[in-house]
């Protein structure tokens, strides 16, 4: 019997495929993995903090920079909190645009997602063409707010601006140009069968260990669970809109990859929809100059982000600024399967666990 | 033009002989002088390679790739040698000092060696060896020791990592590579390189050996550590692999000796299956190279296309597919030899 030992091997927080400040500690078995443990802190700004010496308005700007791949839903989440707080109503027509680009971003946030994943396993090329077109809707957000990523165009109880003329025909171009795109990642990425053998039945994660840890957002959908909060704790106008929920079977790399695929021709759809209802109108409602919610309101808003269930807990103190903002990161919650879907398997099967798992670590470290 | 470099050597021999050298000595000057060409060719080669591997990758990812120095960016590579040549030469202190310093030099050493039985054109191999393919393949399998050494000595688990996949992954691709080779050479009835290029005067072994072709090739893409098998390296997974603690010059031999690696068995296939330099109108020294970048040129296809393998999967995609379809392939060519022989062909 030859004497074995296992080892420990830092994967980040300077590596390749982390996306951003990830350290996964992985106890390794030469190239099988015993065990993970995730540390997560490295890019913490204090933004729950800072959140208590900025004004409601002022923190805007902060909840767009915490994910920010896919910047319009933190802010829609924080912004609907607040109006919650302070029984603002929104009019019609900022809810339509908020839905807007808040699924743009959602498309926008996958398609980094497909090409992270691409260029994660190996395949450079892939990542090129999501990013190709995950520009386009960059550039809508630049008609829109003047900002590509970290766009703060919402405002409490409304949008900063209405939407530029040049902006219908390049989101209606796009959403016609979508299947084409999906239908190209299908050829280049996910049609490879050796990506399709490195996705499936890697990273198994069961409904059962899934609803346990709190996972939410594509990454449960994919383990087979139907809960979707666009339709089962609906936010906004989102109930008027007609989409499916895809839900994968295995819980795998793989269903977790193809569910967002198919959320972003849902995504498509509702944005479709959206451009057709819309009214015009106001776009901002009478919001007072210093927002004062009444002291000892709590709310808890939650909105399906990218990445998951993303929360807001606001506790108010009848002054003009938050006594509490607690964020409820699906990114840092999501994370914590990495060790058990990663047990039992190769060490570049972490790789695509990281990958399909699509943490953000603005988000998650806050 | 045909005899173009074999005449000048000659008219350089006989020169030296009239001036009163002995021939053993005009002919080992001579020898000398091809080595030379050859390792400037050499290196001359892998800048336009890299040049065109970026060209390449950014045509296929509609970028452009380098475009700021010199026309269509093609200095951008001298550029970045002359930075490589510049930069600090780190040893970590925690290395093996020697082994790590002589592991990327011996890397190029046997990557140039290659070049001594390849007939770059007819009558143009610097030694004509009649075991020329085994020679080949003997001193390909050299290399995995090179990378061995570069991430054993550099002390970093990555590197090791990296090394230990490269060992695994070169010795399980040597077999099928080599018997992938067997077809040809039962074919040709000769281990030697131009005599292989003459027995396909009539028609190209591509069109009898398809097969022995693709198991050649996806071996060799392995051997290369090129995408999808790039494991050594594993840019996303290990950081850099065995090269992780490599910086500069010496970083820069192993980009060097890949590059080299490349050519070599790019030309290997040209010559053993494409005909080598056998072509209408030019010259055989220029087939060869056009068939030889044409090769390349597929390889860096599929490099800029594929996804990486897993480890695991890429052991048994040896053992259990090319393995068993290389030696079936040698059973049939044995099988069609003696059947066609006893047609009296």
């Amino acid at each position: 019997m030859i004497e074995t030992e296992t080892y420990t091997i830092n994967i980040g927080p300077q590596h390749p495929s982390t996306h951003g400040g990830l350290h996964v500690e992985a106890i390794m078995d030469g190239e099988e993995v015993k065990d993970a443990i995730v540390h997560v802190g490295y890019v913490h700004r204090s933004v729950e903090k800072i959140a208590e010496s900025r004004t409601y308005a002022q923190f805007v700007p902060y909840a767009s920079r915490l994910d920010y791949l896919a910047s319009h839903l933190p802010t829609l989440g924080y912004v609907q909190a607040v109006e919650k707080l302070a029984g603002i109503i929104v009019p019609e027509r900022a809810e339509y645009i908020r839905v807007i680009v808040s699924e743009l971003s959602r498309i926008a946030s996958h398609m980094i997602f497909v090409g992270s994943l691409a260029i994660d396993l190996g395949a450079t090329t892939g990542m090129v063409y999501c990013f190709r077109d995950r520009e386009r809707i960059m550039d809508m957000f630049e008609m829109s707010s003047g900002q590509r990523m970290i766009a703060s165009y919402m405002r409490l109880g409304g949008i900063s601006a209405d939407l530029p003329e040049s902006f219908y025909p390049a989101v209606e171009s796009f959403i016609n140009d979508l299947p084409g795109m999906i239908a190209e990642y299908h050829g280049l990425i996910s049609g490879n069968e050796i990506l399709q053998e490195r996705c499936k039945d890697v990273g198994i994660l069961s409904a059962q260990d899934a609803v346990a840890y709190g996972v939410t957002g594509p990454n449960l959908r994919a383990s087979g669970v139907d809960y979707d909060l666009r339709r089962d704790d609906p936010y906004g106008i989102y109930p008027r809109f007609e989409f499916r929920v895809p839900t994968g079977q295995n819980g795998d790399s793989w269903d977790r990859f193809m569910v967002r695929i198919e959320e972003m021709e849902q995504s498509g759809r509702i944005i479709k929809q959206a451009l057709r209802d819309m009214p015009s109108g106001e776009i901002q409602a009478k919001v007072p100059r210093i927002l004062k919610p009444e002291k000892g309101r709590e709310v808890y808003h939650r909105v399906e982000s990218s990445k998951g269930e993303l929360g807001f807990h606001l506790v108010s103190d009848g002054s003009d600024k938050p006594y509490r903002v607690h964020v409820r990161a699906p990114s840092f919650i999501n994370l914590m399967v990495l060790p058990l879907i990663c047990r039992g398997g190769k060490l570049q099967d972490v790789i695509t666990n990281i990958a399909t798992l699509d943490p953000v670590l603005g988000e998650s470290d806050r | 033009m045909e005899h173009l470099f074999t005449n000048i050597a000659q008219i350089l021999t006989s020169w030296m002989v009239s001036l009163g050298l002995p021939p053993i000595w005009a002919d080992l000057i001579l020898l000398i002088g091809q080595w030379t060409i050859i390792v400037v060719i050499v290196t001359l080669n892998v800048i336009v390679l890299v040049w065109l591997e970026r060209k390449i990758s950014g045509f296929i990812q509609e970028r452009l790739g380098p475009n700021r120095l010199g026309p269509f960016g093609a200095f951008q590579t001298i550029a970045d040698a002359m930075k490589l040549l510049t930069k600090e030469d780190i040893i970590p202190s925690q290395a093996d000092r020697w082994i790590f310093m002589t592991a990327p030099m011996l890397f190029i050493v046997i990557a140039v060696m290659l070049y001594a039985v390849l007939p770059l054109g007819q009558g143009m191999e610097v030694v004509d060896l009649n075991v020329g393919l085994f020679y080949f393949i003997s001193l390909g399998s050299l290399s995995t020791i090179c990378l061995l050494m570069a991430g054993w000595g550099s002390n970093n688990k990555w590197s090791l990592l990296g090394a230990m996949r490269s060992v695994a992954q070169m010795i399980s691709y040597e077999i099928p590579l080599a018997f992938s080779l067997l077809g040809v050479v039962m074919l040709a009835g000769s281990l030697n390189l131009s005599e292989i290029v003459t027995a396909q005067n009539r028609y190209w072994f591509i069109l009898l050996q398809p097969v022995a072709f693709l198991t050649y090739f996806i071996a060799a893409t392995a051997e290369l550590n090129r995408g999808p098998f790039d494991m050594p390296e594993a840019e996303q997974e290990l950081t850099a692999g065995a090269y992780t603690e490599y910086t500069g010059m010496r970083w820069a031999l192993f980009f060097l000796a890949e590059y080299t690696n490349l050519v070599a068995v790019s030309a290997l296939a040209a010559t053993l299956f494409f005909g080598g330099g056998q072509g209408p109108w030019l010259p055989s020294w220029l087939w060869i190279i056009i068939k030889t970048y044409l090769i390349m040129l597929v390889f860096m296809w599929m490099k800029w296309t594929f996804p990486r393998i897993r480890m695991d999967h890429l052991m048994s995609f040896s053992w259990k597919v090319l393995i068993p379809v290389s030696l079936a392939n040698i059973l049939i060519t044995g099988l069609g030899i003696e059947f066609f022989r006893g047609m009296g062909w």
